[in-house]
């Protein structure tokens, strides 16, 4: 007899089906995985299952829990919510009460459903120290704040934990450890999980059955190792694809001659203080010193919060250098002061597309606002520029008149790439270019930039936490921690044989692959 | 935008454009000059040749709300013009340079909304003598803190966004960027409040009159009838009456427009920071 | 009066210090700001308080020592001898250069010293002292029958959004807002003084003699300038719990089991009270000026009667004092707002600027 079934599962809002015909089963104790990408009806489900839909959603089908139905009184389902089940979301910040200490909400978590517990013997079983109960969710990091939601779920001891995405807002390492929490909390429990995400490689380590789910429909459902491993439907397999990139071979111009260097490169912040003591200065960025080599691919790893996009900054010219300097060409300057003819020849693409494009100007404007730097540019030439950069990224030059909220995250991507390339640059800084997109259109912009790189010529900085991103398509990687750069080397040296003990932890954490 | 999707948006603007029309037309015609005196004709009520009747003058109230609308409508909008014009480059300023220049403009905001509108007519009335350039002023330095909130708040917002930082990297300067990047993206905002402040401005002028400070006869605004109307209201309230409904139909007008401006230009606003009192 | 109603850049979402350093998201991280504790924070906020004053009657002082004419000829009259004028003006240390007045005249008011009126001749501390009894009463009465009608009303309209009693309320609130608080107060007079006969249409019996009486003479301005801050705040109020409603925490509370209405009642109201709260304050600063106007209403002896004799009989030393009183008032409420809001917020206590 299943704990969980579901049967039949029909969500829509209007007109509009957002979830067609689902059906699945959990059984006591059992680890089940959803993968679905945006836009799949996942987290609908799951919302369903738990009657915390919004209002003007519909819903049909049958939902059975411990063989009974849910109960149409919201009440009585609220309160078998509280006490069967505990969900973790995904963002953790905005799932906290901000005015409320974090120990006050678990102890109410507690209350609600008359289970006896210790708030403090709570927090220890996720990994926090009981002082933590004390303290306000903007206090805490952003992995802390997680396991704080995991304690509020395990509160009433349910016996089914859904987690929604719940470790997508963290950087890899803290995603590892959370992960490994929520697998040992259900052995130690005997607790059911329903795991939902896109990362394939996080649902295969934990569950052991999954269904894919793909615009509201599943697609398939079985053992983790049949499906994932020989997929039948075709979207299964383009998302299995997906996550197992084709190593590039680094097949783009041999490495020439030191391209960009940079000296003693450091970067300091003062920290807001009271009035007239300044606060401590922080070191975003320590004494960095490497190079690049024209044609190469080079990789910068690490942390949230290790100087990465800081460093990237300095280097294209946004931020002003503490300490240090930086050598382009045979030219020298600290950053902010990147002289104007240089600056064609550096572009930074962003790693939001959302937010890379101005909501009111067309594409063609702002494809065409980097031309600036060439002022002595006809406007002829500049039309043939930017049409030649949008075809270069494979859309179509009549999209030019089009504004960016009618393209999708990936063609925004390309758009991104084109408005870099529109300068012809010899040097791209790439901040998490593909973080931001849905698992199966990576593979796509990732052969896109491979591509361009051939075509035009150009040496990449791709700042990544992903691995195996990283292996894809990097020659050289840096690895960087507190604004240092800690250890350096191809990706196959440094993963097969870390040497600092954060690349061994980023190693670790990072998902066995999956065969 | 159809009328059915915003239908307060609608009928404010329209409500709004009526009353902005007849103001204007008393410029060049009220249906009796408001400079009128007929003493025999004084306490009217509401008939076929005078439509509001008359006031202890004998002077026609339909004219005198016209050519009072206009009045009210002209102190709220020029004030309205003083703090956006003001505030507004203040604004996109403190947000385009921070440091100082931001700390600078942040602690006047806060010193000027320790002056209220009334304090500043009170200080100019007592230096130059009661005006209606007294409400203008007065009011406009009020509103300046005001857009300049707005226009820093929505512009931190967008400056949170890449494109402000590829636009830098291909080489516009803060003032640049202010100008073609931030300041078409809080165009939504500052309409919304600059509605808001317009019928506040209306209020406030109306508050000034009657008080003395604002409008001084042989001119008229509505407030003015007020005060006029305030020594007989126990014996003539319609006198009273005609004024105050008028500025609470215009008020309300206004606020519709606003209301419905806020929804229809962009439901992302409330998450840029748009007013919430106005919702 | 002046009704703000500006609020949402208030937030302290946007309003957050520049060029924030990047923010760890590992283990162990947390804020990077360096906390300060909380009388740290309120010694700042009183620092700047007596700055933004120091300023203040500095403008004030400046502005109307500009005004041209001579206040002692103006007392003695056109006929006064030179000698006489000379005399009177030394008596009232009007020879002194600017500045020193200026720092006299603050010295002064520390020790509760703001003048002598020269039309009325009598310190204006005991003036303002004695019109206060009227204005005072008659702001707090205001300000606290505005939050008993609007915070409820704005609650209940809420609840039941899009129920034919949201939209009532609503367009109750929306003319409200409209009516100006002087004119609503001839209404009501008219209604309940004239008409009804229940309540008295003006005047004022001073609180020594008969507290009653002077109770009853505040009711209807009281509800004269309750009824917009009312509308305004129930529109706030109902703006700011219809948005807690959609934050992730309500989703988490009721994950935990709570119904909706638990969830936003136990978590929602409080955070949507901050957004109530800034208002508040600013519309107590308002409520100030409105005091003012509608005691010509209702022929109250308070602050604006006052003030308007002053400035018709060019008493500067009465118009300064009367005005820095007034800025002292908007102020002094614009601090406690901040303190309320940072006891509320703890988010505010650390070291950001707002």
């Amino acid at each position: 007899m299943p704990l969980l079934e579901v049967t039949g599962l029909t969500v829509g809002f209007g007109e509009v089906e957002s979830v067609g015909d689902v059906s699945f089963a959990i059984d006591s104790g059992e680890r089940f995985g959803l993968i679905g990408e945006s836009g799949s009806g996942k987290t609908l489900t799951a919302l369903a299952v738990t009657g915390l839909l919004p209002e003007n959603a519909r819903r049909s089908g049958l939902i059975a829990f411990d063989d009974a139905p849910l109960p149409e009184n919201e009440r009585a389902l609220a309160r078998l919510r509280g006490k069967r089940i505990g969900m973790v979301f995904q963002e953790p910040m905005t799932a906290l009460n901000p005015l409320m200490r974090v120990g006050a909400q678990i102890a109410e978590a507690l209350a609600l459903t008359d289970t006896p517990g210790d708030v403090g013997a709570l927090l220890e079983e996720v990994g926090l120290e009981p002082r933590h109960a004390g303290r306000y969710p903007h206090q805490l990091s952003g992995g802390q704040r997680q396991r704080v939601m995991i304690a509020m779920a395990l509160a009433s001891q349910p016996d089914l934990l859904i987690a929604d995405e719940p470790t997508s807002a963290l950087d890899l390492v803290t995603q590892a450890k959370v992960l490994d929490l929520i697998a040992e909390l259900c052995t130690r429990r005997g607790m059911a999980l329903l795991f939902i995400s896109h990362d394939l490689k996080a649902v295969a380590r934990l569950c052991e059955r999954v269904a894919v789910m793909h615009r509201g429909q599943i697609v398939e459902t079985g053992a983790t190792g049949e499906i994932l491993g020989a997929p039948r439907e075709d979207y299964t397999r383009k998302l299995v694809a997906a996550s197992q990139l084709h190593l590039y071979a680094d097949a783009g111009p041999p490495a020439g001659p030191v391209l960009l260097e940079t000296e003693g490169l450091t970067r300091r912040y003062r920290q807001p203080g009271t009035w007239f003591l300044a606060g401590k200065p922080l070191t975003a960025v320590d004494a960095v010193t490497f190079s690049i080599h024209r044609g190469e691919s080079v990789a910068l790893v690490g942390p949230s919060g290790s100087g990465k996009t800081t460093l990237a900054r300095m280097l294209v010219g946004l931020d002003k250098a503490s300490d240090g300097r930086i050598h382009f060409e045979g030219e020298t300057y600290t950053g902010a002061d990147l002289p104007a003819h240089l600056r064609r020849d550096l572009s930074l693409v962003f790693q939001d597309p959302f937010g890379s494009f101005d909501p009111r100007l067309t594409v063609a404007a702002s494809l065409a606002e980097p031309l600036r730097l060439l002022p002595a540019m006809s406007a002829a030439e500049r039309d043939q520029r930017v049409n030649d950069a949008i075809e270069a990224v494979g859309l179509p030059a009549a999209m030019l008149t089009r504004y960016p909220h009618e393209f999708s995250g990936g063609q925004r991507q390309r758009l991104a790439i084109a408005r870099a390339l529109v300068t012809r640059p010899k040097f791209i800084v790439l901040d998490e270019p593909v973080s931001a997109l849905d698992v199966s259109i990576r593979g796509e912009i990732l052969a896109l930039l491979m591509q361009v790189r051939r075509d035009y010529g150009l040496t990449y900085l791709i700042i990544s936490h992903d691995l195996d991103m990283v292996r894809a398509i990097a020659g050289r990687v840096l690895v960087m921690q507190a604004g240092r750069i800690v250890e350096e080397g191809t990706p196959e040296a440094v993963f097969a044989a870390p040497k600092h003990a954060l690349t061994r932890e980023l190693v670790a954490a990072r998902m066995p692959d999956l065969d | 935008m159809t009328f059915s999707r915003h239908p307060s948006l609608w009928i404010g603007l329209g409500a709004t454009g009526v009353f902005a029309l007849l103001a204007l037309v008393s410029l060049v015609w009220t249906p009796y000059p408001i400079a009128e005196i007929d003493i025999a004709r004084r306490f009217q009520g509401p008939s076929a040749a005078h439509w509001l009747g008359t006031d202890f003058f004998g002077r026609d109230m339909a004219s005198l709300v016209m050519s009072g609308a206009l009045t009210s409508f002209v102190v709220a909008a020029l004030a309205v013009a003083i703090g956006a014009g003001i505030g507004i480059p203040l604004g996109l300023a403190a947000a385009s340079y921070g440091g100082p220049m931001e700390w600078l403009a942040l602690r006047l905001s806060d010193f000027i909304f320790a002056f209220p509108a009334l304090i500043v007519a009170i200080l100019i009335t007592a230096l130059f003598g009661p005006g209606a350039i007294n409400a203008i002023v007065a009011i406009g330095i009020f509103n300046i803190p005001v857009f300049a909130r707005v226009a820093r708040g929505g512009s931190l917002t967008i400056m949170s966004l890449d494109f402000i930082d590829a636009a830098r990297l291909a080489g516009l300067g803060s003032w640049a960027i202010a100008w073609r990047h931030l300041l078409p993206n809080i165009l939504a905002l500052i309409i919304v409040q600059a509605t808001i402040q317009l019928s506040l401005g209306i209020l406030a002028e109306a508050g000034l009159s009657y008080i003395g400070l604002g409008t001084q006869p042989p001119a008229t605004s509505l407030g003015l009838m007020l005060k006029d109307a305030q020594s007989l209201f126990m014996l003539h309230p319609f006198l009273s009456l005609v004024p105050g409904v008028a500025i609470v139909v215009i008020v309300i007008a206004l606020n519709l427009a606003g209301d419905g401006l806020r929804d229809a230009l962009d439901p992302r606003l409330r998450r840029q920071g748009a007013p919430h009192a106005a919702a | 009066m002046h009704q703000v109603k500006v609020v949402g850049y208030l937030n302290p979402a946007t309003c957050t210090v520049l060029h924030p350093p990047p923010c760890g998201e590992g283990e162990g991280g947390g804020g990077r700001t360096i906390r300060l504790p909380m009388i740290l924070f309120l010694i700042r906020r009183f620092l700047g308080f007596a700055v933004t004053l120091f300023i203040a009657a500095a403008v004030i002082f400046f502005l109307l020592d500009l005004l041209p004419g001579d206040p002692a000829r103006f007392i003695l009259g056109i006929n006064a001898s030179a000698e006489a004028v000379a005399n009177l003006r030394t008596q009232l240390g009007l020879d002194a250069p600017p500045l020193t007045r200026f720092f006299a005249w603050v010295g002064g008011m520390l020790t509760g010293d703001f003048g002598t009126s020269v039309t009325q001749r009598a310190p204006v501390a005991a003036l303002i002292g004695e019109r206060l009894w009227v204005s005072l009463p008659l702001a707090l009465m205001a300000m606290v029958l505005s939050v008993a009608i609007g915070l409820p009303l704005g609650i209940a309209a809420a609840r039941r959004r899009g129920s034919l009693i949201d939209t009532g309320l609503m367009v109750l609130a929306q003319l409200g807002i409209a009516i100006p608080n002087f004119w609503f107060g001839m209404l009501l007079a008219l209604l309940f003084a004239v008409v009804l006969r229940w309540l008295p249409p003006g005047g004022f019996t001073p609180w020594q003699e008969n507290p009653l009486a002077a109770f009853t003479s505040l009711v209807l301005p009281s509800l004269a300038l309750a009824l917009p801050q009312a509308a305004i705040l129930a529109r706030v109020m109902r703006t700011a719990l219809v948005e807690v409603t959609g934050q992730d925490f309500i989703r988490t509370a009721r994950a935990k089991g709570m119904t909706m209405g638990e969830a936003v009642w136990r978590h929602g109201v409080r955070n949507a009270l901050l957004p109530v709260v800034t208002i508040l304050g600013l519309q107590f600063a308002f409520l100030v000026a409105g005091v003012i106007i509608v005691e010509n209403v209702f022929y109250l002896p308070g602050l604006g009667r006052l003030i308007f004799t002053a400035i018709s009989e060019r008493d500067l030393v009465l118009v300064r004092g009367i005005t820095i009183v007034l800025v002292i008032g908007v102020t002094f409420t614009m601090l406690v707002t901040d303190l309320v809001y940072a006891l509320v917020d703890p988010r505010l206590r650390e070291g950001g600027q707002r």
